[in-house]
């Protein structure tokens, strides 16, 4: 079936600011919005750029905004998209460098702000240092993040506030908290317990219904909060 | 521009990254990648990473490793850098834990270990539990816990550059050039040690495992700078790749105890490895595959596939240990495998070929094994050989870890003896002129067609089974590719995130050298691991049990030689399972 695809392009040698262009293209069964970027940057307009690798949901390169929402474009089959014409933007909240492709540059200063590494100071055995099924149970879903930012591109929090860690900088900092490991937590609070930090999340749920991992951010910033409340106070 | 950096280190994977991390204790260390570092497709590995850490088999042995090793490399495996490998993999793997890896555990805590194709117990008795893993997530978690340790020592990342030359003058290694992506523009990177960790090439091919980004760049640069490869012709292909998409269903499943099914619900691996079944190496299973295929034997409408039954594990064990396959099979094939048998094909996956280098990660140059003053590698884009004609699943995380590891110790070791040597005078020249030549082109030809075109022919002709005949074909259509390649059109001028002229590179890259691989297939006239000639069906060990090396110079000519196998323990035996 033949589709259109509104595309925001911007190229800044030479846009003054971003404009949809229009294009159309067979989307047979089982089509990815990627496999319709790459037909199209191959078959109609090499100039269209965007960012891809895995084309199997686990790189996290492929963010963007469809019809309104974040999704991974190799994620997103074109059949689910019901509306006659779709629109494919680049992630808001960050400063779009060329077409699809957004400056990622905030985000990984933030990642680093954290401290995003297993913090231990005892020196290790010559084996595993052991860790209970439930207690890896605790962060296991929190580390199947990919840094793809459809979370922290979807929060008005940090629409409304640059500074704000963002959904995707907090869980990291949840999965080691709560890494029975780690003794890194007090170092990190300087970090998680101020206005641009945990502080600012209003639980508004936009990051999660975002997340391609189904991982449920909000209750782990939850847990997070609730953990530096009786910690701190 | 020119950076100044001690070392250089291009792709930030496993093998980049921990590398990184040993080089970076002594001296100044840059890592240029052409994805952001948790893009890499080490990211995408499933399955597991293998060491005898005995957990769940008490009776498990670092020997056990190596034998399994060296049988299922087909015996081109060279067993001193399997012994290291297998030696040193125990210490690896408690080391990435140290570093904050969520391994999957034990109900004692320890790291959790499961079943994998090719590993044993005593030589071949019963499958081993041998792989250790993170659910189905394992090569991400690796790759996000190295990304994050070198965040912690302060590692440069020069992230969104792409390596588009190798600068060597007389076997010594200055440097090289790269591409900033998000800028646009030439840099030289001049260092006293250079280290390609560019991972693998699967998108030479049409039903692929591997990323858009996997075109095995580092391989090409070699070249280019007049330096051998070794052992392109082996390619191994991963038996259940989704139908049509080739995406990867770890063999994870088959070690919890999956089926496969052919066409008449007849788990047909019963034929070929009664011992092993499903778990038999994956060279075997994928030949299994495609001769019920052949023979009829298919499933749908095509019969051009085969099913893997994942149903009696359980919708809870499924879960709690392969998750991601479940939501691969929903997203991407819309089949869902609690439900329904999941329809599989073989899909390109590893390259047990590469950049030639001594079990220390040197690379080296000729038959003789002279090294290249400055220049290492490790990972898939290296071939040391610890796999030889055909890895064993969970072996190349491995390999990419150990030996990235031991590499990054090597340089550690070499920086304060090696020189910053001068660089020629104008060390862009040669880029230069490519990148421009390609960027102006305003042919007819599109790049896609040239692209697709490769992969279809490469999956037709040089795929699980080949033959003399079929070689021949696609030694011709590869020199009609190249032809085309120079009446390519380029559309896209700009600097900024210019994709339209660094995917034509690639292509360039990838059509050159798919030659070595084809031309490799067709020397190679017998039957080895990954390596399958209809007409040359059995191993041959008084002529082939040797290493090829291959050099193409700048009018395409290419030059084979040989290099021999390293065999200490274990003499070639016949490899049945
Ligand atoms: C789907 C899948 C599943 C797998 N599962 C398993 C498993 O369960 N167990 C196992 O042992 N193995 C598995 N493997 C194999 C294993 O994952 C890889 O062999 C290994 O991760 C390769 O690591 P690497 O560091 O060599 O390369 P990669 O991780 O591929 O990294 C390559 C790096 O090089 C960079 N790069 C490439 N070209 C350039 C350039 N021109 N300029 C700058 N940078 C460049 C990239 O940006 C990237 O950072 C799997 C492979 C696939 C595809
Ligand atoms: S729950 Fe918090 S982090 Fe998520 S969208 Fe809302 S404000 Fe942002
Ligand atoms: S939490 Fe989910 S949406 Fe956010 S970066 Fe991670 S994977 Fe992406």
């Amino acid at each position: 079936m033949i589709r259109t695809f509104k595309i925001l392009r911007f190229n800044l040698e030479k846009d003054k600011k971003p404009h949809f262009q229009n294009y159309q293209t067979e989307c047979p069964p089982g089509y990815t919005v990627l496999d319709v970027l790459y037909d199209i940057k191959g078959l109609q307009d090499g100039t269209l750029s965007y960012r891809r690798s895995c084309r199997s949901g686990v790189c996290g390169s492929c963010g963007m905004k469809i019809n309104g929402v974040n999704l991974l474009a190799c994620k997103t089959q074109v059949e689910s998209l019901k509306k006659k014409v779709i629109h494919v933007e680049p992630l808001p909240g960050f400063p779009v460098m060329r077409d699809l492709i957004v400056d990622l540059t905030p985000f990984w200063e933030k990642l680093e702000n954290i401290k995003p590494y297993l913090i231990n100071h005892t020196p290790p055995p010559t084996t595993e240092r052991y860790q209970s099924a439930e207690d890896q149970l605790k962060i296991e879903e929190a580390t199947w993040c990919i840094l793809c930012n459809c979370c922290t591109s979807s929060c008005p929090s940090l629409w409304a506030n640059k500074e704000y860690l963002g959904p995707a900088a907090l869980l990291k900092a949840y999965r080691f908290v709560f890494d029975s490991r780690d003794e890194g937590a007090e170092e990190r609070y300087k970090v998680l317990n101020t206005k641009s930090g945990l502080w600012r999340c209003h639980t508004i749920f936009n990051c999660m219904d975002a997340c391609p991992q189904e991982i449920n951010i909000t209750e782990y910033i939850s847990k997070l909060k609730t953990r530096v409340v009786s910690e701190r106070y | 521009m020119t950076h100044i950096h001690d070392v250089v280190i291009i792709g930030a994977g496993l093998a980049g990254m921990r590398a990184a991390l040993e080089a970076s204790k002594v001296a100044d260390v840059a890592v240029i990648t052409k994805l952001y570092p948790s893009r890499s497709h080490s990211g995408a590995a499933q399955g597991g990473i293998a060491a005898t850490l005995k957990n769940v088999d008490s009776d498990d042995c670092i020997e056990f490793h190596m034998f399994d090793t060296v049988k299922g490399s087909d015996y081109l495996g060279d067993q001193d850098a399997i012994e290291n490998l297998c030696n040193e993999a125990p210490e690896v793997i408690y080391e990435t834990e140290h570093m904050g890896v969520p391994y999957s555990r034990t109900p004692e805590g320890k790291i959790a270990q499961r079943k994998f194709g090719g590993h044993s117990l005593h030589h071949g008795k019963v499958a081993a539990n041998r792989a250790c893993y993170a659910a189905d997530y394992t090569g991400h978690v690796l790759l996000h816990t190295f990304f994050e340790q070198c965040i912690k020592q302060r590692v440069r990342f020069y992230s969104e550059f792409q390596a588009v030359g190798l600068i060597v003058v007389d076997n010594r290694c200055l440097g090289i050039v790269a591409w900033d992506i998000q800028k646009g523009g030439l840099h030289v990177f001049h260092a006293k040690a250079t280290m390609f960790a560019t991972g693998g090439y699967g998108r030479v091919f049409k039903i692929t495992s591997n990323a858009h980004a996997s075109t095995g760049d580092g391989l090409a640069l070699c070249l280019r700078a007049g330096l051998p490869l070794e052992d392109m012709e082996f390619v191994q292909f991963h038996p259940t790749g989704l139908y049509k998409q080739g995406i990867l269903l770890s063999e994870g499943a088959r070690g919890e105890g999956a089926y496969l099914l052919n066409g008449l619900n007849e788990r047909f691996m019963e034929r070929y490895a009664p011992t092993l079944m499903e778990l038999a190496p994956r060279d075997m299973v994928s030949r299994s595959i495609q001769t019920e295929i052949l023979e009829g034997r298919g499933a749908g409408p095509k019969k051009d596939h085969v099913w893997l039954d994942i149903r009696h594990i359980g919708e809870k064990r499924i879960a709690a240990v392969i998750p991601q396959i479940r939501s691969l099979c929903l997203n991407f094939g819309g089949v869902d495998p609690i439900k329904q048998p999941i329809p599989i094909q073989t899909t390109a996956h590893y390259s047990m070929g590469g950049i030639p280098v001594t079990c220390d990660g040197r690379v080296i140059y000729d038959e003789k094994n002279s090294l290249v003053e400055g220049l290492y590698a490790a990972g898939e884009c290296a071939c040391v050989s610890v796999h030889g004609a055909n890895r064993l699943g969970t072996n190349s995380l491995l390999d990419a870890t150990a030996n990235g590891r031991r590499t990054g110790r090597t340089i550690a070791n070499d920086i304060g003896k090696l020189k910053l040597n001068a660089l020629p005078e104008n060390p862009m020249e040669d880029t230069q002129e490519r990148i421009g030549r390609v960027a102006g082109s305003t042919g007819r030809e599109k790049v896609i067609h040239i692209r697709h075109d490769l992969r279809d022919s490469m999956e037709e002709n040089c795929g699980v089974f080949r033959s003399g005949e079929r070689l021949q074909k696609q030694k011709q259509i590869l020199k009609d590719l190249l032809e085309r390649y120079r009446q390519i059109k380029i559309d896209d001028q700009s600097k900024v995130f210019n994709t339209d002229i660094m995917e034509a590179l690639e292509l360039g890259y990838m059509l050159e050298f798919s030659e070595l691989i084809v031309e490799g297939a067709l020397r190679r006239t017998e039957s080895r691991g990954a390596h399958s000639r209809t007409d040359f069906p059995k191993r041959d060990d008084v002529n082939w049990l040797n290493h090829t090396l291959a050099w193409r110079d700048a009018s395409g000519q290419i030059r084979f030689g040989s290099k021999p196998v390293v065999i200490k323990n274990y003499q070639p035996m016949e490899r049945k399972y």
